[in-house]
């Protein structure tokens, strides 16, 4: 893993409001080059959120975000070069249904990166072969099952050679049996050092792979720390008893 | 995990039911229903045996065989009908290119026109209009079909030019219909001359390609974020859908040309195709913007997310996902505004209605006569009605309509 100290994610006093209720309530954090970053906590904490607002999916009224050197603001360019940058897997895949397997990789390479066509398929069939699922190139999502078009959807936000990878709960829509082989996926991902985001309750992926972990509650960043101390001796009260129920069964 | 196998049972089907349990199950299943067939059942039969008659030995169909070309093209001067010709083989020379390039539902459009015109040609009666040069053209357009055909087959002409070719042919062919003012060769001829099935054509085929972008450009508009567009578009759309068609060709006949001075009015059939265009543009824009909202946040978010910008997501992520939604209801619109192009009938046009009328009105006799007239007219307008719903469903199979998510 190549962990630099330089952040390429830096966000300050983050705070968002849906009308009256206060989502995010001045988060703070900063994400190393390569760091692969774990956001777990209940429903509602606002982890979905925060992540959302880091590509502008949802926009922050208060406080800096700073990805890659760019602030993210009103400005539509600088919004379009951090999308460029962040690649994002949706907990409901989002796949384009109209569209190829392939199709849907290759789009976003030739009218945003505006490569030629026959090299953005050639990268689009490698990173299908790096998900393990080349032999779908020529199908429709609707044809795959869901853990192939999570797979897909990976794929997809890699074609455009992010420096960032966000996850929204990417494993929370699937069947148990189809949970593994995205988590796989991801866990080669994050050892060939992306630097990634994750929303997620897969403890067995944040323990293998985290380099850092967040328990968000009430819209804020309640604890923070490596899986270790994260598993073994959580300090808050509030991250003990969600771990404690979601690490029962 | 090899060894277990999952024991299947040979469970075949129920068979269907033969004709008696089936007549049982469906006619005879209760009293009541027994009751009906035996009443309706006699109804229907001679309803059915009394039409095959009617149209076979008491119909006098000499109101529709002795004027064809009258209910083709209306008072188009004779000597001038060439040009009518020619726009006629070159649509039918790039259907033929067409079906041999593309096959699927033109394959059997293609055929039935070129039956149709070969029958014609070859028909073993007597007819005035029927003449030698006519047969002889008649049976050149099956040729040119079939040429068509072979040249799309063999690849001889690029996809892109066929494309291209059926959007220069109606462009020539109405530049040709027309004709220029004070040439010698290409005499202008009046719009009131034009008439029949070839102005239907021309009304509701305008109609339909002038209509679908502009409501598609309407339905956007109605979910933009600038004011004066959305207020526009809202405006256009509620005041459109809230008047009937009648009355809105009535407004582009009679008092767009009040307004206008008078040497610059519109062609009164432009007018008609203007009132037809936006009244259908409307009711296309609200449809469409049923397909827009069909189109979960989900797939914009996704598309935002790997950096398309607002213009791209509109067009390759968002409109090919909300037109597919709503092709049946696009289309069965298509085929109301067809059969509403006959109201033109109202601002003085004679389009295939037109023409039917004025030929019972032309003489007493056909007055007798006007049952045939609308049934063939009706037969004509259920032909081309039927081939749009099923080139409908032939689209929406090959673009998956109800089977990909």
């Amino acid at each position: 893993m190549t962990i630099t100290t330089e952040p390429i994610i830096v966000c300050k006093d983050v705070h968002k409001w849906y009308d009256e209720f206060h989502a995010l309530k001045g988060v703070n954090m900063e994400v190393k080059k390569g760091e692969v970053i774990v956001i777990f906590g209940p429903s509602g904490s606002g982890k979905s959120t925060f992540i959302r607002t880091l590509n502008r999916l949802e926009e922050h009224q208060r406080g800096t975000i700073i990805i890659d050197g760019i602030e993210l603001g009103h400005d539509v360019r600088n919004i379009e070069r951090i999308r460029m940058e962040t690649g994002m897997v949706f907990q409901q895949f989002n796949l384009f249904p109209h569209l190829t397997v392939m199709q849907n990789i290759t789009l976003a390479p030739i009218w945003v990166r505006k490569w030629p066509k026959d090299k953005a398929e050639k990268v689009g069939m490698e990173l299908l072969e790096r998900v393990g699922i080349p032999e779908q190139a020529r199908k429709f999502p609707g044809q795959l099952s869901g853990g192939q078009q999570q797979r897909v959807a990976i794929a997809r936000a890699l074609a455009m050679q992010p420096k960032i990878m966000l996850f929204d709960e990417p494993t929370s829509a699937l069947d148990p049996e189809m949970i593994k082989e995205v988590l796989d996926a991801m866990i080669e991902l994050a050892k060939s050092g992306m630097t990634m985001l994750v929303v997620t309750h897969e403890m067995g992926f944040a323990r293998a792979v985290a380099d850092r972990m967040y328990f968000f509650d009430y819209g804020n960043i309640v604890e923070s720390g490596t899986p270790q101390e994260i598993f073994k001796a959580p300090k808050e009260d509030r991250t003990k008893l969600f771990l404690s129920q979601i690490l029962q069964h | 995990m090899e060894n277990i196998q999952v024991q299947e049972e040979d469970i075949r089907p129920p068979l269907p039911p033969g004709p008696v349990k089936w007549m049982r199950d469906n006619l005879f299943n209760n009293w009541f229903n027994s009751i009906l067939t035996v009443v309706l059942l006699p109804l229907v039969f001679f309803a059915l045996v009394n039409s095959i008659l009617w149209v076979f030995t008491e119909a006098d169909w000499r109101v529709v065989t002795q004027f064809p070309l009258l209910y083709a093209v209306g008072q188009y001067p004779r000597d001038e009908l060439w040009r009518v010709g020619i726009g006629l083989s070159a649509i039918i020379f790039f259907l033929g290119a067409s079906w041999g390039k593309w096959g699927g539902l033109l394959r059997p459009i293609s055929i039935a026109v070129g039956i149709f015109f070969a029958v014609s040609a070859l028909l073993p009666v007597q007819h005035p209009a029927l003449t030698l040069s006519m047969r002889s053209y008649l049976g050149a357009n099956v040729l040119l079909l079939l040429l068509g055909n072979w040249i799309g087959r063999n690849k001889l002409l690029n996809g892109i030019y066929i494309i291209i070719g059926w959007v220069i042919v109606p462009i020539v062919f109405v530049f040709l219909l027309t004709g220029i003012r004070g040439s010698e060769t290409l005499p202008s001829v009046a719009t009131t001359f034009w008439g029949g099935l070839l102005v239907t054509f021309l009304l509701s085929a305008g109609g339909i390609i002038l209509s679908f972008p502009i409501g598609v450009a309407l339905a956007l508009g109605r979910r933009s974020t600038l004011p004066v567009v959305k207020g526009f578009s809202i405006i256009f759309i509620e005041t459109v859908r809230g008047v009937p068609l009648i009355t809105i060709l009535f407004m582009f006949s009679i008092i767009l040309a009040l307004f206008l001075p008078q040497d610059s009015r519109i062609d009164r059939l432009i007018r008609a195709l203007m009132g037809i265009t936006f009244f259908s543009a409307a009711y296309t824009a609200e449809n469409v913007r049923g397909g827009l909202q069909a189109v979960s946040s989900g797939q914009i978010e996704a598309a935002k997310a790997v950096g398309m910008n607002g213009f791209q997501t509109m067009l390759f992520i968002v409109l090919p996902q909300a037109l597919r939604a709503v092709l049946p209801a696009i289309v069965g619109q298509f085929i109301a505004l067809f059969k509403d192009t006959t109201l033109v009938v109202i601002v003085g046009i004679n389009d295939l209605l037109g023409i039917g009328r004025s030929i019972i009105n032309s003489d007493p006799e056909f007055v007798q006569l006007q049952m045939e007239v609308y049934i063939f007219i009706a037969v004509i307008y259920w032909i081309f009605s039927y081939l749009m719903s099923m080139a409908s469903s032939r689209l929406e199979s090959a673009l998956g309509v109800s089977t990909r998510l």
